[in-house]
């Protein structure tokens, strides 16, 4: 195939992610909207396959077969509740990627995907290939350390250690300072180029370690965008079009996404990176009695309400619990009652990982509601049900200014008439702030496993 | 050829606002979904990663590199977009019998 057909497909295949993107905008689109982007990368690879540059077979058949079982494997076993580790994994293995085809790109034959023998690496070249080397590994080094604090196999609170930013910082430093003696005289046998790829999986180590569990979601979609911006880098060293338009989709939505997780959280991006704002502290403590509630008293007075409001977090997906809430939902909804499911942008551990697992429940995407419409009819829902969060509904955070999280956006529940708040001890959440809420004067606690709670208020509504 | 990065530069710029625009169009809702097609997207890598492997010459350790790279970049490809559909699947709407009994309530 000539260049000129195999750059009309990448043509092509950009449109279609582009208009795969536009159709994510509705629920009732987004899968066709994802199978045409598929087709996409289908006909961009298949270009590909054709293209002169292409004349060894056997390493990519095999390479690539082993890719597809895997990823086909993992997409199809991969629980809804562990969304957020397969993210961080996918994200290190794009970041990877973008990494070898930069390194790849310094061998004279592979540039632009011409045959030629082009002999020295130029300036630009070398820049490039810095890039995606310094953006990949980062990405994928970084997105390592966050899978192994998402799946707990790592410590999932911040480490802090002294001189942290100096390190840090030196490490930089000396990344920036082997890149140009590299660039100064590129080759693929540059001692400099290990050194550069050394530094900055240790640069993507360090700068993951510092953030605390709390803090995850914005952290997922940081070396989300990353991983778009290394294909980015990738696709100017190899003078690729559609790498370039990709790379920076996926950029521009990885940033957006972070972007909102701060406004989340009110904090800036540098307090998120760099504060190790899941390290133990003393916050404003809060004493008061809290009012416990069994099963059968929750059931009544859920009988009695028009309107409920289910606020998930985390804590629902620890329990398993969005099923046995769907049915406690449809069962409120044969009662006359309206039900609504109020999330927090940074409600679970990524963006929108409470939805996906409603979704995963059947509840219909229509109840799901954010937490800037459900907010201003707080005060007309009768029973505002917590179950598994904590510091997304804690009013300290609107109140109290000594809380460490005063100002952060909260879904107002203590506004309702009623609030169950589901935990399974009084343990303080997962950001270790102490919560008022539990203490209000309109809070009732129903202790236990949310599940095993569920399914105790659900027998005793249809008892 | 000196012109190649500046016109590789206008691609980058514009396609950047392009996915700003797009991406703020996304609802909450979606945002993981958003997040797994984006790793697909970006498995795209997988044009460069097939260029670097199939390429003819350049010796075995580019050959390695590329090879590597192809079965990365699949992983993302594959996985990011079948487990995206998975997901997507999942998105209902309420069914029109409770929706025609909502008014009444």
């Amino acid at each position: 195939m000539t260049d000129l057909v195999v750059n009309l497909a990448y043509l092509g295949a950009a449109v279609l992610f582009v208009l795969g993107l536009k159709m994510l905008g509705s629920p009732s689109t987004a899968r066709r909207g994802n199978a045409l982007s598929a087709i996409g990368m289908l006909i961009a690879v298949v270009a590909t396959l054709l293209s002169q540059g292409v004349v060894a077979w056997h390493w990519i058949a095999i390479a690539a077969g082993a890719g597809a079982v895997v990823g086909a494997l993992a997409a199809r076993l991969v629980a809804m509740t562990s969304m957020p580790e397969m993210v961080a994994l996918f994200n290190g293995s794009g970041g990877i990627a973008s990494l070898l085809v930069g390194a790849a790109a310094l061998f004279p034959g592979v540039i632009g995907g011409a045959a030629g023998a082009e002999t020295a690496v130029s300036t630009f070249t070398a820049v490039t290939v810095l890039l995606s080397v310094m953006i990949g590994g980062v990405t994928f080094s970084g997105s390592i350390v966050a899978w192994g604090k998402l799946a707990e196999v790592l410590p999932g609170g911040a480490l802090l250690f002294a001189g942290q930013r100096l390190v840090n910082g030196g490490l930089l430093a000396a990344l920036v300072a082997c890149g140009v003696c590299f660039a100064l005289a590129p080759s693929a046998d540059s001692p400099y180029f290990v050194a550069v790829l050394v530094l900055a999986l240790a640069l993507g180590v360090l700068a993951v370690v510092p953030i605390g569990g709390a803090d995850m979601p914005v952290v997922i979609s940081l070396l989300n965008s990353y991983s778009g911006l290394a294909a980015c880098a990738a696709g100017f060293a190899i003078n690729n079009n559609v790498l370039i338009v990709s790379g920076s989709l996926v950029g521009a939505a990885g940033i957006i996404l972070t972007n909102i997780m701060c406004k989340a959280m009110n904090r800036s991006l540098a307090n998120v990176l760099f504060s190790g704002f899941g390290a133990p502290r003393a916050g404003a403590r809060v004493e008061g009695e809290v009012k416990p509630i069994n099963a059968e008293d929750a059931s009544l007075i859920l009988e009695a309400a028009s309107a409920v409001a289910f606020v998930p977090g985390y804590g629902m997906a620890v329990a398993q619990a969005q099923h046995v809430v769907h049915e406690l939902g449809e069962l409120l909804e044969e009662n006359g009652c309206e039900v609504s499911y109020a999330i927090h942008p940074v409600a679970g551990r990524m963006p929108g990982h409470m939805n996906v697992l409603l979704a995963e429940a059947s509840v219909p995407y229509d109840q799901l509601v954010e937490m800037e419409d459900i907010n201003p009819r707080m005060a007309n829902i009768d029973v505002a049900v917590v179950i598994g969060a904590n510091d997304v509904v804690n009013p300290a955070a609107r109140e109290d200014e000594a809380s460490p999280i005063y100002g952060m956006p909260v879904i107002n529940v203590d506004h309702a008439r009623t609030v169950f708040v589901l935990k399974r001890s009084m343990a303080s959440g997962f950001a270790g702030i102490d919560n008022p809420l539990f203490f209000g004067a309109n809070t009732r606690m129903l202790f236990g496993d949310a599940k095993t709670s569920i399914s105790a208020v659900i027998a005793s509504l249809k008892d | 050829m000196e012109l190649v990065p500046v016109y590789l530069a206008f691609i980058l710029a514009l396609s950047i606002f392009l996915g700003f625009e797009l991406i703020s169009k996304v609802p909450a809702t979606l945002h993981t979904p958003l997040m797994s097609g984006a790793n697909a997207i970006s498995g795209i890598t997988l044009v460069g990663a097939l260029l670097a492997a199939g390429a003819d010459g350049p010796g075995w350790l580019a050959t390695l590199l590329g090879a590597a790279a192809v079965f990365f970049a699949t992983v993302n490809v594959v996985g990011g977009y079948l487990v995206t559909d998975r997901m997507l699947g999942m998105f209902k709407k309420r069914p029109d019998k409770q929706a025609a009994e909502k008014p009444e309530t």
